[in-house]
């Protein structure tokens, strides 16, 4: 575990040394979710439906813009090879470097959702609900991302490629992530929405690590 | 080890699959023939009219079998997929990357049938329906493939990620219809229920038959010939392919 944590804390304290990488998707999220409005008018009626949705797609959007940082900078300067070859499992370092990921590109837009619902006049209780919902469906598109990023790796045109194969595996967790926030306008009950993207995590935890360090290898022969 | 176990992997090099696919392809392309022709003479001329969607309905003699195909074939080549690159067995990652086109041919083929279909019945070209969506993430799914395996230079690599996306796109599959399908009924948007089919008329449920067999033997047929070329191309350097060319 030890080899876990050391991963996250250099990949944290390599984007600290470089904070420009990160702010530039929290920065993409504010400014996509402020377009909307501009876009389709003021109307808060209108604004407060399309709110979950607009705020999920652009989360969605602001993580795959990060992704193809995760694994690049170490493939081009061999450290990857080096984590492949070190004794701790490699996938063990691929979770670390995910949720090193996860708290730089999506814990930023958890604790940004809130204040941007305000613009959607949404109430207390529905921006409670949003911010839960990403706070469970962002580390969903982290690990999901990963593979993706992983299978891109030193590819051509690897970043339009990314969304290609990523986005339509990123439906799922958009249907539930926004559905629980209007089911919550609407006086339904969220929990079966939670619920299943609850589910999603845990699978997606267990098995996406695997599946990105099986790619890493594929991409590192 | 023992010599049925051998037997088994044969076909697993290029060099005897190939000689045997091309022995395959043309009883593949005569029974699609048969029962393509079989299956248009009922749908066309045998098969009545329908009550209330007039002759408009034909257009499910396609539409069905081309729907079916597309989601059997992303089994198929995500079961190939996993094959190659379990066993390393290098038809086996050339078959996945063969039936892709084909398999993406349907879906596209079923979306735009469908919306042929949908407008003079529904009146609308696309409506939000589970199905229609889970259709169209499919055909996105292909899509994806096929963009990785193309951007990959190395045919090697381009196997083994094309490989993972499709073990992880088969997972993800059943996970995206329920999600989709949820997300239709919680929305209610369209009034339009496609599970409440009328009782199908004998005719018409063999026509439907004859026409998925004869997409299925075209798929065959198709992916064998597709599956000889990238062979050619990928042995091309071995002295067998110098003589098959010849």
């Amino acid at each position: 575990m030890n080899a876990f944590f050391a991963t996250v804390r250099r990949d944290l304290l390599l984007a600290m040394r470089r904070k420009s990488e990160v702010l530039t998707a929290v920065f993409f999220f504010v400014i996509v979710t402020s377009l909307f409005p501009l876009g389709i008018g003021p109307e808060p009626v209108l604004l407060k439906k399309i709110a979950p949705g607009i705020l999920w797609v652009a989360a969605l959007l602001a993580t795959l813009l990060g992704l193809p940082r995760l694994f690049a900078a170490d493939h081009v300067d061999g450290t990857l090879e080096q984590m492949a070859l070190s004794p701790s499992p490699l996938g063990l370092l691929v979770a670390g470097k995910i949720l090193a990921h996860w708290l730089l590109c999506g814990l930023p837009l958890v604790l940004l959702a809130p204040v941007l619902g305000l613009q959607f006049d949404l109430d207390a209780s529905a921006l409670g609900i949003l911010t839960l919902a990403l706070l469970l469906g962002t580390p969903l598109l982290s690990l999901i991302g990963a593979i993706g990023a992983a299978l891109t790796l030193g590819v051509r045109g690897g970043g339009v490629l990314l969304a290609l194969l990523v986005l339509p595996l990123y439906i799922p967790a958009l249907i539930f992530g926004a559905g629980a926030v209007e089911a919550h306008i609407a006086g339904l009950d969220v929990g079966g929405h939670l619920s299943l993207l609850a589910a999603m995590l845990v699978l997606a935890a267990f098995f996406a690590p695997w599946a990105t360090t099986a790619a890493l290898r594929i991409a590192l022969e | 080890m023992r010599q049925s176990l051998i037997q088994w992997f044969k076909f697993a090099s290029p060099q005897s699959f190939y000689p045997l696919a091309g022995r395959m392809i043309p009883w593949f392309w005569a029974a699609a023939a048969v029962f393509g022709i079989a299956g248009l003479w009922i749908s066309f001329f045998v098969a009545p009219t329908d009550a209330q969607q007039g002759e408009g309905y034909r257009i499910i003699f396609v539409h069905v079998p081309a729907s079916w195909m597309s989601m059997f074939i992303y089994v198929v080549m995500a079961f190939w997929a996993g094959r190659g690159l379990a066993l390393n067995t290098r038809v086996s990652a050339m078959m996945a990357q063969s039936l892709a086109p084909t398999g993406a041919l349907m879906a596209a083929l079923s979306l735009w049938t469908g919306a042929l279909w949908g407008k003079p019945m529904w009146g609308a070209w696309w409506v939000w329906d589970a199905r229609l969506t889970s259709e169209l993430i499919l055909f996105f799914l292909y899509l994806g493939f096929m963009a990785l395996q193309a951007a990959i230079d190395d045919p090697r690599r381009a196997d083994k990620a094309g490989a993972i996306l499709a073990l992880v796109g088969v997972v993800n599959i059943p996970i995206i219809y329920f999600s989709v399908k949820w997300w239709n009924t919680l929305h209610q948007g369209s009034t339009i229920n496609l599970n409440k089919a009328p009782s199908m008329a004998q005719t018409m449920l063999w026509g439907m038959l004859l026409m998925a067999l004869a997409f299925w033997m075209y798929s065959i047929a198709v992916a064998l010939m597709r599956v000889r070329a990238i062979i050619l191309e990928r042995e091309r350097h071995t002295e067998w392919v110098k003589h098959a060319v010849e």
